[in-house]
């Protein structure tokens, strides 16, 4: 089971799980994927140990995709 | 010939916060190693002068012990200074709720690995390998240790969007491991650089339960070093 994480002020909210053989759940999970990205969030995957990329489609497969802020130097 | 056409969006290995800060060089071991000098010849400019006219004045009397002295308090203090602002990166935000804290820091270990997990839990800090050094991240800003010289970033989630304020501190440290991971040279140019030096400098100014990782950071750095030679 996939799932869409926003990391936010409880901790990290689940937005979404599907799995890739339910269209129906993919379906959900892409269009709350999508109002994320327009509301600022940018979406992470872990690609190996120490590394991560961000993504601007859901990618399918991935067990786990995190949205995070944007940073900034303080 | 047709002009290429612009792509409408910013690559996807280059942090994209970088475009905030465009007029800045991305940085490289280079710019790194430019910003290492800058910030020693800095500190000779500090000090040498407070220092060589406390040399002059008891040579040419010395009665003038006091003030010679006061000029060699001047030449410790500022780099002291320099150094507690450094450390200042690491000062951690106010804590949330005990339950958003507990859900944040949950996610956050399963991020990093067995060893930072138990690092984490005891310092609160997150050591991560990088092509730079190792660097140690906190909730808001990060340490580069590389060869025999600290660098401290003061980095975090951008305050001006909704719902910055209210992350609880393994978000906040998450989000900056994240992007750490994602673009190395796009996380050293959006953070701003407040101190590079000696690590034995800041360490004195860190918090007691903070030293730990920058002795395990620097730990990791003299095995590399071992390795290579």
């Amino acid at each position: 089971m996939s799932r869409l994480i926003r990391m936010d002020h409880t901790g990290h909210s689940t937005l979404a799980e599907w799995t890739s053989d339910d269209p129906v759940a993919v379906e959900a999970a892409v269009t709350a994927f999508r109002a994320q990205l327009e509301r600022g969030y940018l979406a992470m995957v872990s690609s190996g140990p120490g590394h991560a990329e961000q993504v601007r489609e859901l990618p399918v497969d991935a067990p786990l995709v995190i949205l995070r802020l944007p940073i900034a130097g303080g | 010939m047709a002009a290429e056409p612009q792509s409408p969006l910013p690559s996807l290995d280059v942090l994209p916060e970088t475009a905030g800060v465009h007029w800045r060089p991305r940085v490289d071991e280079a710019r790194l190693h430019r910003l290492a000098t800058l910030w020693t010849l800095t500190t000779a400019a500090h000090v040498v002068p407070f220092v060589g006219s406390a040399a002059l004045l008891m040579w040419l009397n010395p009665l003038t012990l006091p003030v010679a002295l006061v000029l060699v308090a001047h030449a410790w203090v500022i780099p002291e200074l320099y150094a507690q602002r450094g450390a200042n990166v690491l000062r951690p935000h106010r804590r949330s709720a005990a339950a958003p804290e507990q859900r944040s820091l949950g996610l956050l270990g399963d991020l990093v690995g067995h060893d930072a997990r138990d690092l984490l839990a005891e310092t609160g800090l997150v050591l991560e390998r990088g092509r730079f050094g190792t660097w140690l991240v906190g909730e808001t800003g990060a340490l580069l240790l590389r060869g025999r010289r600290v660098y401290c970033y003061c980095v975090r989630v951008d305050g001006r969007v909704t719902g910055a304020s209210a992350l609880p501190s393994g978000d906040r440290v998450a989000h900056l491991l994240l992007a750490l991971r994602a673009d190395e040279r796009g996380f050293a140019t959006v953070a701003n650089l407040s101190f590079s030096g000696a690590p034995w400098r800041l360490r004195r100014r860190l918090r007691p339960a903070m030293r730990p990782a920058l002795a395990e950071a620097e730990k990791g750095l003299d095995m590399r070093s071992s390795r290579s030679a």
